[in-house]
C-alpha cells in the first residue's frame, strides 16, 4: 500500500525508544487531586459542587456553560476541600475544584455497566459522549460532543482515527493502539453509527508496523472501515495534514474537518468515545508519557485527572539529573512550566524532563537558506512573517497568511540561524486574533 | 524547589545545523577543488588561498572591533568568501591584488550593506569582478606551461615557481578561437583557468557532498547547466556539436559558479520557483555573455547580474499557501 504523506514537515530525532516498550502501569493517587474547570477549548465548566460536599468517582463536578464547553468529573471518591484557583499546565491560574481522596473509590450508580451501542439512537450516544465530559485528548482539547455534532451528518464521508503520534517522546498513543486495539475498534464503530454515509479510516504512521499489522487483523472483516499507512514524519498528527494525506482534502484556517466531510479524533479520545458509551465510563482517567533524558524511568502510566505531576515523576523514580527544561506536551508544541507542581488535565499527553535546554540558545542572522519555508508543511515564507511580526507590521503579515499558521515549529527547529519564528508568528497571530474580537 | 525551570514558547527543541555547521560544509566541499588547484598550478597557489581567506578573516575581525559589533561568532563565512575568491583567481595574480580582493570582498560588499546575510551580491564573486576590472590583465591571465607538465616530481621542485609561466589560451579560449578541447581533460581539471574552476571531477565531489548533506539543492545549478547548455546548442552556431557544447559547460567557471556560487542562500531566490527562475536565467547570461559578446567568460557577470534580481524574483514567485490554493476539485 502507498505510504501517504503532505508537503513540507521535519525529521527529527523521536526519542520514542525510551518508552515505547514498557507495559502502561496504572497509578493510584496520594494528595489532593485537582480538576481545572476550563481543561477545554471554550468557556469553563460551572461547578455543580460545594466546599463540604461528598463526592464519588464518575460525579459530575462541574457542568458545560452554553455553547462550546464540557463537563469535569470527579476521579476519585472524598469531599471538596476548595473551589479556588490553581496552576495549570498552560501557565494559567484556574479556578478549580480541589477534591480529598477517601481512598475508598465509591463509585455513582451505573458506573462501568455495558450498554448496547447497537440499540442506541444517535442522540442517546452523542447524549452518552457529552455526559462522559470527552473533549480532544490530543492536546488541542475541543469538546468531542461538539464535534461529533456538524451541521448537516449526511455530508461526513470520513471519520479519521488519528493514530499519528508525530511528537518526539510522546508514546501513549503507541502503548493504547497497542494494548486496547479492540476498545480504538470499537469506539470507531460507535462513531460510524452517528454518520451513516462515512467510511472509518485508521491512520498509522510506518514507523510502528507492530501497530499496522494488529489494526489490519483486528479489521480485516470490516467492510467499512480501512487502515492507512502514513510517512512518519512531522507534523502529520497535525489536522490538516491528516486529513490531506488520508484524503486528499485541504484545509485551512477558516475550514474545520467537517466542512469537507470529515471528523478527526485522536486514538485516546476514541477509546473514551468507547468506553463512555458502551461501559457507562466517563472520561476520569487518562494515559500520560514521562519521558526525556532526566527522567530515571520513562514510561507511560495510567493516571486519574487531577493526580499531581510530582506523583507522577516519583512513580517514574525520580530524576537522573537536574532538570533544565520541564514540557507539558510534546517537545515542538508543549508547554514549558517553571514548576511541575501541577494536575494532570484532560490534555495532558506527556510530561518530559530535559537536563539541557536545546532552545537557550542566540538568535543570529537570517542567511535566506530558505529552510524555514522548505519545511514549512502549509507553504508560508516564516521569516517574512517574522520580519513582519518584528515590526508590527500586522497587514502585511495577514497578507502572507500569517493567520493560516499552525504553530507545529518546524521553521524554528530547522532554522540554522536559531531564530524564534514559530514564536513570534504564534505571538502576533494570537495578537491580531484579540484585536479583531 | 528552589531552582526554577527554563520557560520558553514552543518548539522546545532544535536541529543539530547551524550557521557554522552550514558554512563549514561549504569549507569541506570546496576542499577537493583547491587540492586539485594546488596540484595543477603548483604551491603558489596555497599562498594565494591563503591571502584571500587571512584578509577575508581580518578584515571581518577588525571592522567588527572597530565598529564595537560583536566580534564574527566564528560562523566561517568569512573562510568560505576567501575561499571561493581564491579559487576564482589565477595563480600567478600578485599576492597584494588578491589580499585587496578579500578586503573588497568583506569591507565594501557584506559588511558595509549590514554583514552577513544582508549582502545583495555574491561577495567572492562581485570582488572577483572588482579586481577584473580594476586590474584586467593580471586577472584574466591563466598560467598554462606547467600545466602541460604535471608530473609529481615537477611539482615538488617548481613548487611556488609556477609565477613566471607564460599565459595561455584556456578551454574556452580555444573553443572561442574555433579549437576543439580534450574533454576528458577538462573533466578532470588538467587545463588553465582560474586555480578552483578547472576541475571539474573535485567540483562535482564537493557539489555530492552538499546535496548529501542538504546544504543545496539541485534546482539551481541543474537548471543554471541545462538552459545554458540550450542555449549554447540554439545560438552557439555550431549545432549539435557534442565536444563544443560539453567543453562550453566543463570549461570555464560555470561548474564552480553553478554549483558554489549562483548556490549562496544569501544571493538567491528562497522558493523553489525562484530558484528556478533564477537558473534559467543565469543561463541564459552566461550564454550571451559567452557566445554574444567579446569576453570568453560570462559566469561572474551572469550571477551579480542574477544577484541584483533576486527581490524580484522572490516578489513574483510567492508561494500559495496550503489549503488555500485556487479551488480545482470544488471542495
Amino acid at each position: 500500500m502507498a505510504r501517504l504523506t503532505f508537503p513540507g514537515g521535519i525529521h527529527t530525532y523521536d526519542g520514542k525508544k525510551l518508552s515505547k516498550d514498557k507495559p502502561i502501569s496504572a497509578i493510584l493517587p496520594k494528595g489532593d487531586l485537582v480538576f481545572p474547570l476550563s481543561q477545554h477549548i471554550g468557556t469553563p465548566a460551572k461547578p455543580l459542587v460545594a466546599k463540604g460536599d461528598t463526592v464519588l468517582v464518575g460525579q459530575k463536578i462541574a457542568e458545560a456553560s452554553d455553547g462550546i464547553s464540557a463537563h469535569v468529573i470527579s476521579s476519585v471518591s472524598g469531599t471538596v476541600k476548595a473551589i479556588e484557583k490553581r496552576l495549570t499546565p498552560t501557565g494559567k491560574m484556574v479556578e478549580s475544584i480541589v477534591i480529598t481522596n477517601d481512598g475508598e473509590y465509591k463509585k455513582i450508580e451505573g458506573f462501568g455497566q455495558d450498554r448496547d451501542y447497537s440499540k442506541m439512537s444517535k442522540s442517546e450516544i452523542r447524549q452518552a459522549v457529552k455526559e462522559a465530559g470527552i473533549v480532544g485528548l490530543g492536546g488541542a482539547g475541543f469538546p468531542t460532543h461538539i464535534k461529533l455534532t456538524p451541521k448537516d451528518e449526511n455530508k461526513i464521508d470520513y471519520v479519521i482515527v488519528n493514530g499519528a503520534e508525530c511528537e518526539p517522546y510522546l508514546t501513549s498513543d503507541y502503548r493504547l493502539m497497542m494494548e486496547a486495539g479492540e476498545i480504538i475498534l470499537g469506539g470507531l464503530k460507535i462513531l460510524l453509527r452517528l454518520f451513516d454515509k462515512a467510511e472509518g479510516i485508521i491512520a498509522i504512521e510506518d514507523i510502528n508496523p507492530d501497530v499496522i499489522k494488529k489494526f489490519q487483523e483486528l479489521t480485516a472483516k470490516e467492510t467499512n472501515i480501512k487502515v492507512k499507512i502514513l510517512k512518519t514524519k512531522y507534523p502529520q498528527g497535525g489536522e490538516r495534514q491528516l486529513v490531506y494525506a488520508t484524503t486528499g482534502r485541504k484545509l485551512n484556517s477558516k475550514k474545520i474537518p467537517a466542512d469537507l466531510g470529515c471528523i478527526v479524533n485522536n486514538v485516546g479520545t476514541v477509546a473514551a468515545i468507547y468506553m463512555a458509551v458502551a461501559k457507562s465510563t466517563p472520561l476520569t482517567h487518562r494515559i500520560v508519557t514521562v519521558s526525556g533524558d532526566a527522567i530515571a524511568e520513562p514510561q507511560n502510566f495510567y493516571v486519574p485527572l487531577g493526580i499531581n505531576f510530582s506523583e507522577i515523576i516519583e512513580a517514574a523514580k525520580g530524576f537522573t539529573a537536574q532538570p533544565k527544561k520541564i514540557i507539558i506536551g510534546g517537545p515542538m508544541m508543549g508547554t514549558s512550566v517553571y514548576t511541575y507542581d501541577l494536575p494532570v488535565t484532560k490534555t495532558s499527553s506527556t510530561l518530559l524532563a530535559f537536563i539541557k535546554d536545546e532552545a537557550a540558545v542566540e538568535e543570529s542572522a537570517c542567511i535566506r537558506c530558505g529552510k524555514c519555508h522548505e519545511h514549512c508543511p502549509l507553504n508560508l515564507l516564516p521569516i517574512k512573517l517574522q520580519m513582519a511580526a518584528i515590526h508590527n507590521e500586522y497587514e502585511k503579515f495577514k497578507k502572507l497568511d500569517g493567520m493560516e499558521c499552525c504553530g507545529c515549529g518546524c521553521c524554528s527547529y530547522v532554522c540554522p540561524a536559531k531564530r524564534s519564528l514559530t514564536q513570534s508568528i504564534v505571538q502576533t497571530k494570537q495578537r491580531i486574533l484579540k484585536e479583531n474580537k | 524547589m528552589n531552582d526554577f525551570y527554563n520557560v520558553s514558547a514552543a518548539p522546545h527543541i532544535r536541529s543539530p545545523i547551524t550557521t557554522k555547521s552550514i558554512m563549514q560544509d561549504v569549507v569541506i566541499a570546496l576542499i577537493p577543488a583547491s587540492l586539485f588547484g594546488i596540484f595543477n598550478f603548483g604551491l603558489r597557489a596555497l599562498l594565494v588561498i591563503l591571502a584571500t581567506v587571512l584578509s577575508c578573516v581580518l578584515t571581518e575581525y577588525i571592522y567588527c572591533r572597530l565598529m564595537k559589533k560583536p566580534v564574527n561568532p566564528g560562523d566561517y563565512s568569512d573562510v568560505v568568501t576567501g575561499l571561493l575568491l581564491a579559487l576564482n583567481l589565477p595563480v600567478d595574480i600578485p599576492i597584494w591584488i588578491a589580499v585587496l580582493g578579500g578586503v573588497f570582498a568583506i569591507l565594501i560588499v557584506k559588511m558595509l550593506f549590514g554583514g552577513l546575510g544582508q549582502n545583495f551580491m555574491n561577495p567572492a564573486l562581485a570582488a572577483r569582478v572588482f579586481l577584473l576590472i580594476s586590474f584586467p590583465t593580471k586577472v584574466a591571465s591563466f598560467a598554462l606551461d606547467k600545466v602541460t607538465s604535471p608530473g609529481i616530481k615537477d611539482f615538488l621542485r617548481d613548487g611556488a615557481l609556477v609565477l613566471d609561466g607564460v599565459s595561455g589560451a584556456t578551454p574556452l579560449g580555444q573553443l572561442k578561437a574555433g579549437e576543439s578541447v580534450d574533454l576528458l581533460k577538462l573533466f578532470v581539471g588538467h587545463v588553465g583557468g582560474s586555480i578552483g574552476e578547472t576541475s571539474t571531477l573535485a567540483l562535482l565531489i564537493g557539489a555530492a557532498y552538499l546535496l548529501y548533506r542538504k546544504v543545496i539543492s539541485l534546482r539551481i545549478p541543474l537548471s543554471y547547466i541545462l538552459s545554458f547548455g540550450v542555449f549554447v546548442l540554439v545560438f552557439g552556431g555550431k549545432g549539435f556539436d557534442p565536444n563544443f557544447i560539453l567543453g562550453q559547460v566543463l570549461g570555464g567557471g560555470l561548474i564552480l559558479g553553478a554549483f558554489f556560487m549562483a548556490t549562496d542562500y544569501v544571493t538567491s531566490p528562497a522558493t523553489p520557483k525562484g530558484q528556478i527562475l533564477f537558473g534559467i536565467f543565469l543561463g541564459i547570461m552566461t550564454g550571451l555573455f559567452r557566445i554574444v559578446g567579446n569576453g570568453v567568460e560570462g559566469v561572474s557577470y551572469a550571477i551579480i547580474l542574477g544577484n541584483l534580481l533576486v527581490p524580484m524574483i522572490d516578489n513574483v514567485t510567492g508561494p500559495k499557501t496550503f489549503g488555500k490554493e485556487r479551488v480545482k476539485d470544488g471542495k
